[in-house]
């Protein structure tokens, strides 16, 4: 089985020199790192906090926060990695806002009895996306997510959607390797249950 | 193997980070399982559908603003960084204005 790769690659010097140019005051090459990241901010703050209006705050608010703060950033992780971590921050924040009534932490380790054991188990049809329309998938897929607890989605969005290595994942949300390894594992099979029956191969199907 | 065990490690199988003795042992129990064989490929297709679903992508009319708000701010923190601290010339111009 091949593995799943990682999307977001990024050429170390060229990035460090914008950074190093937007640290000494260069707003153009700090826009420039807006380009580079910034549908990634946005998909990021829009998994977590499932508002609009909030996802654009955040990404608002992250680049304005990680310009603030480029003095602090020392190069030690990868800019995106530092950006995510800010961006985060801020979309919990925002959630925290909205639904005051529930702590919210990315700590936040939800454990039920057998949360991730797979329930029904049944072959989904051959592209199985390929049922729906465009905007009814969105709606399927923003919906699915939308159940998950809001520690297991950013685990999962940064993980496989962004396609940040298990540790750039742990480091940008200060956890443990393990701790991202439940959670991604919790996450992949409790969106897969809550996708089969949509996806779940039909009286009629032919078989691949 | 036991189907559980197999669930353990499902993310690092496919992840393909795991060493080659488990790995093998991981598909000796694909040969047979078929709950686990199907749930591997569903778990596969989950990460695969949600990764390529362009799920919430930015629209260019909402990233010009999103930009130009950026860079606004951006621009005012330099500049207040650069200029006195309002405190201060409120100070002065009281001062003078006594």
């Amino acid at each position: 089985m091949e593995a799943i790769e990682n999307k977001v690659a990024e050429p170390p010097s060229e990035e460090s020199i914008l950074v190093d140019a937007a640290r000494a005051g260069d707003i153009r090459a700090f826009e420039s790192l807006v380009r580079r990241y910034d549908r990634n901010v946005f998909r990021i703050a829009q998994h977590i906090t499932q508002n609009r209006e909030d996802a654009e705050d955040v990404v608002q608010d992250a680049f304005l926060k990680a310009y603030q703060n480029l003095g602090q950033f020392q190069g030690q992780s990868k800019f995106y990695t530092w950006l995510v971590r800010i961006a985060v921050n801020e979309a919990l924040m925002r959630l925290r806002r909205r639904r005051p009534e529930r702590m919210i932490s990315i700590d936040e380790d939800i454990r039920t009895e057998d949360d991730s054991m797979p329930r029904e188990i049944a072959d989904w049809s051959p592209n199985p996306e390929q049922q729906y329309t465009q905007a009814e998938l969105k709606d399927i897929l923003g919906k699915t997510i939308q159940g998950l607890p809001p520690s297991f989605r950013t685990v999962f969005v940064l993980r496989d959607v962004e396609g940040l290595s298990t540790e750039e994942t742990a480091s940008a949300l200060e956890l443990s390797v393990p701790a991202v390894k439940s959670r991604l594992l919790r996450a992949r099979l409790q969106l897969r249950e809550r996708l089969n029956k949509y996806f779940k191969r039909r009286d009629g199907d032919t078989k691949p | 193997m036991k189907c559980s065990d197999f669930l353990k490690e499902l993310t690092d199988y496919l992840d393909n980070t795991m060493d080659s003795h488990t790995k093998a042992e991981l598909e000796e129990h694909l040969q047979w399982c078929h709950n686990c064989y199907v749930v591997c490929n569903t778990t596969k297709s989950t990460i695969e559908i949600y990764r390529d679903s362009k799920l919430y992508e930015l629209p260019d009319e909402l990233r010009t603003r999103i930009h130009s708000a950026i860079v606004t701010k951006c621009e005012c923190h330099k500049n207040s960084v650069a200029a006195p601290s309002p405190d201060k010339s409120v100070k002065q111009d009281e001062g003078s204005s006594k």
